[in-house]
């Protein structure tokens, strides 16, 4: 992995090294080249790392002292937020995370669309990003329906409904998920047994997904290639740990802030109320994180097309890498691309939006409108854009465009071009 | 571009204008000042008392309080009541315990380890007992409707005649501000309606206030100790944001990019 050969100075450490190199991976980890001009859209990364380890941590605490049972987990949370001790915090932390971890995993993903991060030679990195993604909405959701209040309830009967959509074997996939013939105790246990199994599923893949970036390395807000190491790269310790480390602490503050004075903010009044198989409330509505695909899933009139276009409004971000047809990375260099990217940006934020309405009227026609345009960047203006465009020239190192230019940048153009 | 800008403020207000009208449908709760909200927000120890004499003379008639026990009644951060004073509250309820060794079920003066005594003793005979309306449980009432505090304040001054035109069913009452203006219970708070022990003049507004905080306190026991753990969190925080934002200026001082 590293360019260099690393040998440790004590024998002691030789010995060990020789037989397990972890001092190698440690030395690679702190000496790793990156482009010195990351920017903080770039510091999500290690702030994810922290929410995952977060959630688990609490997680673990939560599940000694949760009882997975349709008759008791409501009470056995209520028996946390009141008897146990701290247990208001720790778990008002694992509830509030899971919201702060999505919202650091949009930014992720966001960032990655706009500087291009998901082009070659990084496309096993950002399938694996989205296979991580996938797994976090699984846990999350499981996660919702475990204090067992109404949304949860009648989030987990809504959602694993949508599998009756599924012809021939829909009914009988329904019945397999739920374990009898609606969501009760059997559905509960399981669900519990996958939140607490998902999370380090998700944790091996964000082995891989960093051992696959540490591949080519860091892309950089100007998308070009760097040599590493060169001018154009710092080692990752201590320069991205200390800024990771500034960029983390501001992102706990706001974290502190949903978890000290508004911890129920992000959550459903009815949640609180304690599961009723026979109250339907007034409007279902999932988590804040879900919503855009919750109002892609009934924008289609049809169940079953309606639970494809969910679905695929998903997978299409794998096949990203291969729609993008343009060989610029970065949207700096791209003036069309970076319109349209804002344009997708509202877009989502439409669709967020109008699945928390009721899907009646005005907020259907918006979703639907909203659904035709998601897709349509991906699948007609992505693909176009990539041959049409013509993007501005991109420099040829990082220190480049800081340094503003020297005296043989207009040479050094040409001669781009002139490969080109 | 002036096409484009006509368009987008046109589509615009086209959005906004049934946004505007949804929300001229909600109701504008009834404010008051709460002592709990705000970074530094405490509960008001006398409205706690006072709600808590609201709640077992008025509300515990037909609302339950499952989570509840009598031990946190002397507990910090929430009426604190001596625990002489919690004592005595739960020796004057009868709790059935048992069995026995005889095998027998038997009554007993109430302990502080006890939970609040159910006043009805189960969910079907709670039913059968309000028209077929079950009282919810008051432990996390106020955490499990969408107006919080504002909205059981405002309901429980929200009683009024229903407008011309609208008949309801026997046993159904009119109130302002309940979802779907419909609600099975009758109003429960009239002026005088208790004598306080300390004196306080027993309105219904001041009733209503005093027994919502008191809800806001067994929704939330700990809501006292969050708020001063968070303070003392977000200013730990901000410190050592700005210590590590010098150390990384100073770090980042040996190369030329900006931080």
């Amino acid at each position: 992995m590293s360019d260099h050969e690393y040998t440790p100075t004590s024998k002691a450490g030789k010995w060990f090294n020789d037989r397990l190199p972890l001092l190698t991976l440690a030395n690679h980890l702190t000496d790793y080249p990156t482009p010195k001009n990351l920017n903080y859209w770039w510091t999500f990364g290690g702030i994810l790392t922290f929410c995952l380890i977060t959630q688990i941590v609490t997680g673990l605490t939560l599940a000694m002292h949760y009882i997975a049972h349709a008759d008791m987990a409501f009470e056995s949370v209520e028996h946390i937020m009141r008897d146990v001790n701290y247990g208001w915090l720790i778990r008002y932390i694992h509830a509030n995370g899971a919201s702060m971890f999505f919202l650091a995993v949009y930014i992720h993903i966001f960032r990655s669309l706009f500087y291009g991060s998901y082009k070659a030679p990084r496309e096993i990195i950002w399938i694996i990003g989205i296979i991580i993604y996938l797994l976090m909405m699984a846990a999350a959701f499981m996660g919702y329906v475990l204090p067992w209040g109404q949304m949860s309830f009648w989030g987990a009967t809504v959602i694993t409904n949508l599998f009756s959509a599924i012809p021939l074997v829909g009914e009988g996939i329904v019945t397999w998920l739920w374990g009898g013939y609606s969501v009760d105790n059997p559905t509960l246990t399981r669900f519990f047994t996958l939140h607490y199994l998902i999370p380090f599923l998700i944790l091996g893949l964000v082995v891989l997904h960093i051992w696959a970036l540490h591949v080519p390395g860091n892309n950089n807000p100007v998308g070009i290639d760097v040599k590493k190491p060169s001018k154009d790269t710092v080692p990752f310790h201590p320069y991205i740990v200390i800024k990771d480390t500034f960029a983390l602490l501001m992102f706990m503050i706001v974290f502190a802030f949903f978890v000290f004075y508004t911890p129920n903010i992000l959550g459903h009044a009815d949640n609180y109320i304690e599961a009723d198989p026979l109250v339907t409330p007034a409007h279902i509505v999932p988590e804040w994180y879900l919503l855009p695909f919750y109002a892609i899933l009934r924008s289609v009139p049809d169940k079953l097309l309606g639970v494809i276009a969910m679905l695929s409004a998903i997978l299409i971000l794998a096949a990203l890498p291969w729609l993008d047809t343009s060989k610029i990375r970065s949207a700096v260099f791209r003036p069309l691309y970076k319109q349209f990217y804002w344009i997708l940006v509202a877009d989502v934020l439409i669709l967020g939006y109008v699945g928390a309405m009721p899907a009646e009227g005005l907020y259907l026609l918006v979703a639907r409108v909203a659904t035709a345009y998601y897709f349509l960047h991906f699948l007609v203006i992505l693909p176009v854009l990539g041959l049409k465009e013509k993007t501005l020239p991109i420099p040829l190192s990082i220190t480049e465009p800081i340094l503003g230019g020297t005296a043989n940048l207009a040479t050094a153009r040409n001669k781009e071009s002139s490969i080109k | 571009m002036k096409n484009f800008l006509r368009i987008l403020s046109l589509v615009i207000l086209f959005l906004a204008t049934p946004l505007s009208s949804y929300a001229a449908e909600k109701v504008e709760y009834l404010k008051t000042d709460w002592s709990f909200k705000g970074l530094f927000g405490k509960f008001d120890r006398g409205a706690l008392q006072r709600g808590y004499q609201v709640y077992t003379e008025v509300c515990a008639s037909c609302h339950s309080m499952k989570y509840l026990s009598y031990r946190n009644l002397s507990e910090k951060g929430g009426p604190e009541f001596t625990e002489q004073q919690a004592k005595a509250i739960a020796a004057s309820f009868d709790v059935t315990d048992g069995p026995n060794s005889d095998g027998e079920m038997f009554t007993r003066p109430g302990k502080l380890s006890d939970k609040f005594v159910m006043p009805y003793e189960n969910v079907k005979a709670a039913q059968a007992a309000n028209g077929g309306a079950y009282p919810p449980d008051m432990s996390v009432l106020v955490k499990a409707r969408g107006g919080g505090v504002d909205y059981i304040y405002s309901l429980l001054q929200g009683y009024e005649d229903p407008p011309v035109g609208i008949t309801l069913d026997e046993g159904v009452h009119y109130n302002k501000y309940m979802y779907g203006n419909k609600i099975k219970m009758s109003n429960p708070l009239s002026d005088g309606l208790i004598e306080y022990s300390d004196g306080t003049n027993a309105t219904v507004e001041q009733m209503s206030k005093d027994v919502t905080t008191f809800l806001m306190w067994t929704a939330e026991p700990h809501l006292e100790t969050r708020h001063q753990m968070g303070f003392k969190a977000i200013v730990y925080l901000i410190i050592l944001t700005i210590l590590v934002y010098f150390s990384m200026k100073r770090i980042w001082s040996r190369v030329e990019t900006k931080v």
